[in-house]
């Protein structure tokens, strides 16, 4: 996928995470799975200048650590970086999919 | 597309079995996952036959990648990669890095639809942090 071409896309996204442990191993392995979905180069970043990191980078975003509270950011760069990033803020808009339990 | 396969060796049964249940839990049921561990008299070990065949249940035409524990783990899932047919042989990879966590890791990165060379870095890739 070439920068400028006719198809690509960016965007931009953020969502506070409501998530009682935050960004945790299992949202970490959730995050990433969804991010692997879309073909656009996908970043994480914790305020919007970044720093970025790789979204689909399951080492990386589970290194992240990103507490309750915090305001996630997303950018996408791709033929569906806009799909990508409404995805992801809804992931996190919705738990994870998950209201309880740890980590 | 297949994913990699994830095999989990351990000396100990519960730990093999735990780890095996965080994947399930956390990754999901779609990357083919199999556990072993102890020796065939129910104590602590592993087994080169017992590998092998969590190999075969496990096993993925994408490739399989072995996450193992401590010293005779690593050395019996090489000789049972060893025994392995020609067409298999290459494709099963052992994983420096630790069982639970690498685990995990990898089966995140094989659900994604990464090769096996893929999928063996990215687990190592977190041991070394």
């Amino acid at each position: 996928m070439k920068n400028g071409t006719a198809t690509d896309q960016a965007a931009t996204g953020a969502i506070v995470i409501a998530h009682e442990v935050g960004l945790h191993a299992r949202p970490s392995v959730k995050l990433t799975k969804l991010a692997k979905i879309f073909g656009s180069k996908i970043e994480l970043g914790l305020s919007e200048g970044g720093p970025w990191i790789d979204a689909k980078s399951i080492v990386k975003v589970m290194a992240f650590k990103a507490a309750k509270g915090s305001t996630l950011h997303f950018r996408a760069q791709g033929g569906d970086a806009t799909q990508a990033v409404a995805a992801l803020v809804d992931l996190v808009r919705r738990d994870f999919d998950e209201r309880h339990g740890g980590g | 597309m297949e994913s990699v396969g994830v095999v989990i060796v351990s000396h100990s049964p519960k730990v093999a079995e735990g780890a095996a249940d965080m994947v399930r839990q956390m990754v999901g049921e779609e990357v083919p996952l199999a556990w072993t561990g102890g020796n065939p008299s129910g104590g602590l070990g592993t087994d080169v036959g017992q590998i092998m065949a969590a190999i075969d249940r496990a096993w993925s035409n994408a490739g399989v990648v072995v996450l193992v524990d401590l010293g005779g783990a690593e050395t019996n899932s090489e000789m049972a990669i060893e025994m392995l047919p020609d067409d298999r042989r290459g494709k099963v990879l052992i994983c420096n890095a630790p069982v639970v966590e690498g685990a995990v890791v990898a089966a995140t990165e094989a659900a994604g639809g990464s090769s096996v060379d893929i999928v063996q870095q990215t687990a190592e890739e977190y041991s070394a942090r």
